[in-house]
């Protein structure tokens, strides 16, 4: 490449220059934002955070529901995907389409359809058993229709980071060498080609995470309170501290997502070694 | 991997020792194909099993709001004066019609313009890093825009409050507002969008541009090509159907968009998606409560009618850059 293009690159600095400064920019401002005060440089919006009202309950909340996303979410996913890699090819499509689908219905549109299903509930089954589990599905401790929802939402992402991940391991050799060597189908799928999914099953879980942490659509809409819509509340009546939820969020994130990529590298350095 | 390749050793029924082998299929070598086929078959015969939990759980999931959109959207609203849970289109008349069109024109203005700009700064980006000698700063700007492509809702619209809000640094820095600068409009939410649309942009694209082979610039230089004819008849429509699918997923990301425009600019720029959250809550005429399901209704089907665009695409692009 380097002697392809003899001219001096200033088109990539031309390039990178204003780019980095439209990426740092905002971060600086909001950071100096958080901690900018009357008399010189303060953390209290930070120091407290803990203390306002209503953080760590929304905190909780959003941690259980983020959990019980990714666990629900790759229960069903995983089992999915790798049946049809090794036995049943012809519900592939089918696959494809499940995990796509959410894609063209936005969050909004999805509330709008969640909340018309259920009002089915107090509208026509208030007589049978059926009403029970509308109750059981919004009760507001753990509103599992909140976790339905996100699970969707996280479909496609999901499915896309498990696909490169699946794309790159012989599954079918592997169960069938497992198999060979007398281990039974779910041992040989957990033993033989979950290990070698780790970097993908955690690129999903952490985007799903992300998603779930991030959300506020639904949550908002539905009535619910976990943090971003907390954190909404709080911007409402003091900035600086919503300001400094969103760069902790922020760092959280970073901090997720590298934590990831060396988890990443460290296998594709196995995989490299082996290979 | 130092050692040449050796033969593949006798099967395992030359050796009498059986090795880890079954012992029934060490006893009986003829016998080894049959025993082995069941195995094989076994999950072909119940490994669609494992997807109905899927499978199920979406149709529920999925399926019942789906129903309940386009039933909703064309019955008469309960809480209507007479005639509910009849058919009527009056619901997507209606939805298209004064205030919902406008939300709906200018909620496909400001994905679509966010996610044309956002493809063009974002090639660049990508390519610039891409070609860049410094292998950190090339992990760096990726692992960001990793970071930053999910940097969406609330969390970015504080972020871009604090920075070029009314109170916000730069404003207060530069006196922006006397310069007519306002965050809380149009071009404000497209300058903010852009913020984690040029992120997704670099992401998806950079697979892309890495498959674009060097002997193809070689080939085109060796035939005296310029730089710029290199791009325009070369590499461009090699990538093509990669930048529409890139423009698709902006579109759609910047068009589901709710929580940023929520929290930033309230009701000064029109979306549809802030217009069915009001509907839904409630802000709407009495037996106008279906009017949500119409108004999502006409989202989906400007989404699929965009991602119809992309899919057939898709396929042509596989063939190059594999």
């Amino acid at each position: 490449m380097a002697q392809l293009n003899p001219r001096p690159r200033l088109w990539r600095w031309a390039v990178l220059l204003p780019a980095g400064l439209y990426f740092l920019v905002p971060m600086a401002a909001s950071v100096w934002f958080s901690i900018d005060d009357a008399d010189g440089i303060s953390f209290d919006a930070y120091t407290g955070l803990l203390s306002a009202p209503g953080f760590t309950d929304s905190l909780v909340l959003t941690l259980e529901l983020a959990a019980v996303t990714v666990v629900v979410l790759l229960l069903l996913l995983v089992p999915a995907m790798i049946a049809v890699r090794i036995g049943a090819p012809k519900l592939r499509p089918v696959l494809e389409v499940v995990c796509t689908l959410p894609l063209v219905v936005p969050p909004v549109a999805l509330t709008a359809g969640l909340i018309g299903v259920l009002r089915w509930g107090p509208d026509h089954l208030m007589d049978t058993p059926f009403f029970q589990t509308f109750v059981f599905v919004q009760q507001p401790e753990f509103p599992l229709v909140l976790v339905i929802a996100y699970v969707l939402m996280a479909l496609p992402l999901a499915h896309r980071a498990l696909d490169s991940g699946l794309r790159a391991v012989d599954v079918r050799t592997l169960v069938e060498a497992a198999r060979n060597c007398g281990a039974s189908w779910p041992r040989a799928v957990v033993s033989a080609i979950v290990p070698n999914l780790r970097g993908a099953l955690l690129n999903a879980a952490f985007l799903t995470l992300a998603l779930v942490l991030g959300e506020f659509t639904t949550a908002s809409i539905l009535g619910y309170q976990p943090f971003a819509v907390w954190i909404y509340s709080v911007g409402n009546s003091r900035g600086q501290m919503s300001v400094a939820v969103s760069v902790l969020s922020l760092l959280i994130t970073w901090v997720l997502l590298l934590l990831l990529a060396a988890a990443g590298r460290e296998r594709r350095h196995q995989t490299a070694a082996t290979s | 991997m130092t050692t040449a390749p050796t033969p593949v050793p006798a099967p395992a029924a030359a050796d009498p020792s059986g090795g880890p082998g079954a012992p029934g299929t060490a006893t009986a070598p003829p016998a080894a194909r049959p025993t082995a086929r069941p195995t094989r078959r076994r999950p072909r015969g119940g490994a669609w099993l494992a997807t109905v939990p899927l499978l199920a759980f979406f149709l529920v999931g999925f399926g019942l709001p789906a129903v309940a959109i386009v039933t909703g959207a064309f019955t008469v609203s309960s809480d209507a004066e007479s005639g509910a849970g009849s058919f009527t289109t009056a619901n997507l008349t209606d939805s298209v019609q004064g205030a919902y069109w406008t939300a709906l024109v200018s909620s496909v203005k400001l994905s679509a313009l966010t996610a044309l700009i956002g493809t063009v700064l974002g090639v660049p980006i990508a390519q610039a890093v891409l070609t860049s000698r410094f292998r950190l700063l090339r992990e760096a700007v990726l692992t960001a825009s990793g970071v930053l492509a999910n940097f969406g809702g609330l969390p970015l619209a504080f972020a871009f409050v604090a920075t070029l809000g009314n109170a916000g640094e730069l404003t207060k820095a530069f006196h922006l507002t006397d310069h007519g600068w306002s965050l809380y409009s149009f071009t404000g939410l497209a300058v903010t969008y852009l913020y984690f649309l040029v992120p997704l942009m670099v992401l998806t694209i950079t697979p892309a541009l890495e498959g674009l082979r060097l002997q193809w610039r070689e080939a085109a230089r060796n035939n005296r090509a310029t730089t710029p004819q290199y791009w325009r008849h070369v590499a461009l429509p090699i990538l093509f159907p990669s930048l529409l699918g890139g423009f698709v997923l902006l579109f759609g990301s910047a068009f589901a968009a709710y929580a940023t425009a929520a929290a930033m600019v309230g009701a000064t720029v029109p979306l549809i998606s802030r217009q069915i959250a009001d509907a839904l809550s409630g802000n709407v005429l009495v037996g106008q409560g279906n009017l949500a399901l119409a108004l999502s209704l006409d989202m989906i089907i400007v989404a699929v009618l965009v991602m119809a665009v992309y899919l057939p695409l898709q396929r042509r692009s596989a063939r190059w850059l594999s």
